[in-house]
């Protein structure tokens, strides 16, 4: 893990593309090491084009990115930042087996004929098993499910030993259990400090995992910890009107059906705020003081 | 009628280890232009090669270096093309590559060189000189090395060029590499079977070979293996019913993958 303290500065960001569409205007924001921070916003309001930028993958026309206090070029020479990218870019009948793809990841690591020695193939089992893939090691990629592909770049990028990992959309085609090997996945990244950052437009599975939000919509509309920034009036102000909302009225909660509810989606988690704004989470591990607040809230 | 008679002439001895080494070089290539969807790229640029191929003759250079600098200025004329028009990639490359090769035609008829069209057209393997030999030996061992030498980053590259860019690769520099081996190639394959056909030397082993096989590694070798086996067959056989050699060699690649399709039926209910 890195000596100097893993963290993203991004400084009046902007980025133009050759037809001349802005596609971010002065963003800036800053995350730090140990956080899972989630990119909301909706299908064009830049969020691949944020993340382009913090690779280096598209040059910003102003503002600057540091990634641990160095320049992207630098940053990327030595393999700080790790990128897990949607699946559609990818042809999945590529004579490869998933070893080898995740072998891939350790290529920075190795000299130029990118031979392995024992520790990168001990570094790719290990990584296989944190996906939960090491039994379908040998199958050719496109054998698998959209979310054990995903899974497959993950660990890629997993056996890059990055102490940042940026995911774009992670959680689009994939199956619920995945969803859930994914998440695990992340936070124990968190907890070993490194810096995740999710871009998403999946609401509901935010407040599961994420501590940090940034929002987006061109520029940064807001950024911080989930509890001060994830709020009704900001979402409303990245999402302006196409959020889809669903006011769950006194009369049925309160008073007919004895305060319970259940709410059903098909894959993507529904968002749920509380009387007053306040975040309703599915997963309580880590917040028992937060429910036993509520409670007392709800018992006054 | 004697079945060893080819192996007894130097003339067709020669041809079957050039024959074999050019097919072999270009096999492997192959696979990574056909996962790259490079295709139409290789059959562009083997056409494109001709002008670069008539000035480095007329000016004594090796005919490879001409090639190269006819490749890149395709591709960058192609890219040019796209950026600054909204015509598609595709279209783009086909009129690139066509005025080059036309502009290659024009530049041999208004020189007077000992160069023959036909060998250029159809390939010469028969009776092919030293200096070009020499060339062809140069240019095909450099290429398999630094193919095979680079074939991870190749297929990662190939793979997912994005992914590529994250972990680290240059592929500014693999996409040039590219460009250059598919130059160097095309000079070389125009010697065996002429620029006509090298596209088919540059494509059909590698899609053979992906038919069949599940892993890179295993695709090479069996790219590398029809190959052999269809430039030996078809040089042995054009002896027997006095054919163009060039010809026969692409026939027998394609017999190679006509072969593997069934195969493939076979296997897959």
């Amino acid at each position: 893990m890195p000596s100097t303290p893993t963290s993203i500065e991004v400084s009046h960001l902007s980025v133009t593309y050759p037809n001349g569409h802005l596609a971010l205007d002065d963003a800036s924001f800053r995350l730090q090491g140990g956080c899972i921070a989630a990119l909301v916003g909706i299908n064009g309001s830049g969020k691949s084009t944020l993340l382009k930028a913090l690779m280096g993958f598209v040059r910003p026309s102003r503002g600057s990115i540091r990634i641990n206090d160095e320049d992207i070029a630098s940053a990327r020479a030595h393999s700080r930042v790790a990128y897990v990218p949607q699946n559609e870019e990818v042809d999945w009948s590529f004579p490869v087996n998933v070893r080898s793809v995740v072998m891939m990841g350790r290529y920075g690591h190795m000299n130029l004929l990118r031979i392995a020695s024992r520790e990168d193939q001990r570094i790719v089992t290990q990584c296989l098993e944190k996906v939960g893939l090491l039994d379908l090691q040998h199958r050719q990629i496109g054998e698998l499910s959209g979310g054990q592909k995903k899974r497959v770049f993950l660990a890629r990028a997993l056996a890059q030993q990055a102490p940042i990992i940026l995911l774009d959309e992670p959680f689009t085609g994939v199956d619920v259990t995945s969803e859930e090997a994914i998440i695990t996945l992340l936070r124990q990244l968190r907890s070993e400090g490194a810096l995740v950052l999710v871009s998403t437009h999946n609401l509901g599975s935010v407040p599961e995992f994420c501590d940090q939000v940034v929002l987006i919509r061109r520029s940064v509309l807001a950024a911080g910890p989930l509890e001060e920034v994830f709020t009704e009036s900001n979402l409303k102000c990245a999402f302006g009107g196409v959020l889809r909302q669903f006011h769950f009225e006194s009369s049925t909660i309160e008073d007919h059906d004895g305060k319970t509810v259940k709410l059903l989606t098909d894959d993507e988690r529904p968002l749920v705020f509380g009387r007053g704004g306040h975040l309703e989470y599915r997963d309580r591990q880590g917040r028992e003081q937060l429910v036993q607040k509520r409670e007392e809230e709800a018992g006054s | 009628m004697n079945w060893s008679e080819p192996f007894s002439h130097p003339f067709m001895v020669e041809a079957f280890w050039l024959g074999a080494l050019v097919s072999v070089t270009c096999a492997v290539f192959s696979c990574f232009l056909v996962l790259k969807g490079w295709s139409l790229m290789g059959d562009a640029i083997s056409h494109a090669a001709l002008p670069g191929i008539v000035i480095a003759h007329l000016l004594g250079m090796p005919l490879a270096l001409g090639a190269l600098a006819a490749a890149l200025a395709c591709s960058s004329l192609s890219q040019w093309i796209t950026r600054s028009s909204s015509t598609k990639e595709d279209t783009a490359m086909g009129i690139a590559f066509s005025a080059l090769f036309a502009l290659g035609l024009v530049l041999y008829s208004r020189s007077d060189s000992e160069l023959h069209l036909s060998h250029i057209l159809f390939g010469n393997i028969l009776g092919i000189e030293a200096s070009a030999r020499g060339q062809t030996i140069v240019a095909s061992c450099l290429s398999l090395l630094v193919v095979l030498g680079r074939r991870r980053d190749l297929t990662l590259f190939c793979f997912d060029p994005i992914g590529a860019q994250a972990i680290g690769l240059n592929c500014r520099l693999l996409n040039l590499l590219l460009l250059a081996t598919l130059g160097a190639l095309s000079v070389a394959a125009m010697q065996a079977v002429g620029i006509l056909l090298v596209v088919a030397m540059l494509i059909t082993p590698g899609c053979t070979a992906l038919l069949l096989c599940k892993n890179m590694g295993s695709a090479l070798v069996v790219a590398a293996a029809s190959a052999a086996i269809a430039s030996t067959l078809g040089i042995y056989l054009s002896f027997f019913i006095d054919a163009a050699t060039g010809p026969c060699m692409v026939l027998a690649q394609g017999l190679c993958f006509v072969l593997a399709l069934l195969l493939r039926r076979l296997r897959l209910p």
